[in-house]
């Protein structure tokens, strides 16, 4: 038996008059990597947007690492220090040097020491490659390496889980594998990850199953070869079509 | 030709009671300016955070505070102050009291303005990303949104600032004695009004002007 760490049950959710998500049910495992993909206004970035509640959600339950985001006086900044998020556009602080940004959850949030928290940031540089970027600000830097550095921050809080929203789409496309081969490391070392991308060649090497949406809803979820092969429904081949051809 | 002896022989009265305040009278454009700038700002960063509350009752009023004083003339803030409070309080308040409050009260909705501009500058992803990192909405408005929004209000809230300066001469209707009060007086002994505001004009620039120049190198600093 393998521990869910994200469950939808029945999730709805509106803005205004439109409704984004509808009926949603979907459960993440432990150590799983879920690619969410589909025709933009489909409603995948509200999907993992609602994972560590940057949108409330109208209807059904949603639990997180055991928590229910529904349940009146849950501690939403404490469960979102164990969800790290990846943003389309990076959102990096631009008043802040690269080790300042990864180190500012670490000694507000979670208390560490200065020192402390520097040897961790150092480190993760490290990991996604950029160590000699450290003492730079944001806008110094190219869009690979930014997104990266994003990354890093996120992993800073030693998240459980990781959403990414589109980590790519900003990117020039020669940058845009530097970011993907840092994620493919994440992947491998075994962090749970809800991807939303366009990146149809990282979800079929690295993700453990493609839930593809469309209109607000969940229209079909396979492991990736199945679904590159032989989508079941009309909906998700169309969309396979326009995207794998070009 | 310019007659510079009016200025010397005034020169005391015209710097120690009109720029300074310290002379026979109340007064004084720097006693009243500093202050009231001061004053008016911290008042305008309550005004401009509370316009963005998410609370009605507090961002309604502070919109309706900001919305009424933008959309009266200073010197009827300043006569209101003068003539209807003491009559409602049945107390007299001094013309410095009157002028400070009264400045103090106006500025304080444009400078809300300002601050609530500087906010709403910063994009709401710079706060999406500190929400996603645990941090708490005070956290992400003390360390994320205002170390950029001042950076961004920095050049409004100069010229406000220079603004305010330079309205305190209407300080001078309630018998204020400001610089430019004090001029008045002497000119009306000594008829010699070209040489007395081109004095205090000068005056007032190498203020405004210092002020400018303290602000952009401040705004190099932040950049």
């Amino acid at each position: 038996m393998t521990d869910t760490v994200i469950e939808f049950r029945d999730v709805n959710k509106w803005f205004g008059n439109i409704h984004v998500l509808r009926d949603i049910n979907l459960a993440v495992e432990m150590g799983e990597v879920v690619v969410v993909c589909g025709p933009s206004g489909s409603g995948k970035s509200t999907l993992i947007r609602c994972v560590n509640a940057l949108e409330p959600i109208q209807g059904g339950e949603l639990v997180v690492l055991g928590e229910s985001l529904t349940k009146p006086g849950v501690n939403l900044p404490a469960l979102r220090t164990r969800v790290g998020m990846v943003f389309q556009s990076f959102n990096l602080f631009p008043h802040m040097t690269v080790l300042e940004n990864i180190m500012l959850a670490p000694v507000k949030v979670r208390g560490l020491s200065a020192a402390e928290a520097s040897r961790v940031a150092r480190a993760l540089l490290e990991r996604v490659r950029i160590p000699d970027k450290a003492e730079n600000y944001p806008a110094n830097l190219s869009g690979g390496q930014q997104q990266r550095v994003a990354i890093a921050r996120a992993l800073a809080m030693q998240p459980k889980i990781m959403l990414f929203d589109e980590p790519t789409s900003a990117l020039d496309p020669e940058m845009i594998n530097e970011v993907l081969d840092v994620m493919t490391d994440l992947a491998r070392d075994g962090m749970t990850m809800m991807v939303v991308t366009h990146e149809m060649g990282f979800a079929r090497r690295v993700a453990h199953r493609i839930v593809f949406m469309d209109a607000g809803q969940v229209v079909e979820e396979a492991p990736p070869d199945l679904f590159f092969a032989a989508a079941k429904s009309d909906r998700a081949r169309e969309f396979l079509s326009k995207i794998l051809t070009h | 030709m310019l007659d510079l002896a009016v200025i010397v022989n005034n020169f005391t009265f015209l710097v120690v009671q009109g720029l300074l305040g310290l002379g026979g009278f109340t007064g004084g454009t720097l006693r009243l300016a500093i202050p009231a700038i001061v004053l008016g700002f911290v008042l305008g960063i309550f005004i401009g955070i509370a316009r963005l509350a998410r609370a009605w009752w507090i961002s309604v009023p502070a919109t309706l505070y900001v919305e009424f004083f933008r959309g009266v003339p200073l010197v009827m803030v300043i006569f209101w102050i003068w003539f209807i409070i003491p009559q409602l309080l049945r107390l007299p308040i001094p013309e410095y009291g009157v002028a400070l409050t009264a400045f103090v009260i106006f500025e304080a909705a444009y400078f809300g303005e300002i601050v609530r501009a500087g906010i709403q500058s910063v994009p709401r992803g710079q706060v999406e990303a500190a929400t996603a990192l645990g941090l708490t909405r005070a956290q992400s408005m003390r360390y994320v949104v205002l170390p950029q929004a001042i950076r961004n209000m920095v050049p409004s809230l100069v010229t406000q600032m220079i603004v305010l300066f330079k309205d305190t001469s209407l300080a001078s209707i309630i018998g204020y004695v400001d610089l430019t009060k004090a001029a008045q007086i002497v000119n009306n002994r000594e008829i010699r009004p070209f040489e007395l505001y081109l004095f205090i004009a000068v005056v007032y620039f190498i203020f405004t002007y210092s002020m400018s120049r303290i602000a952009g190198r401040f705004e190099r600093r932040l950049a």
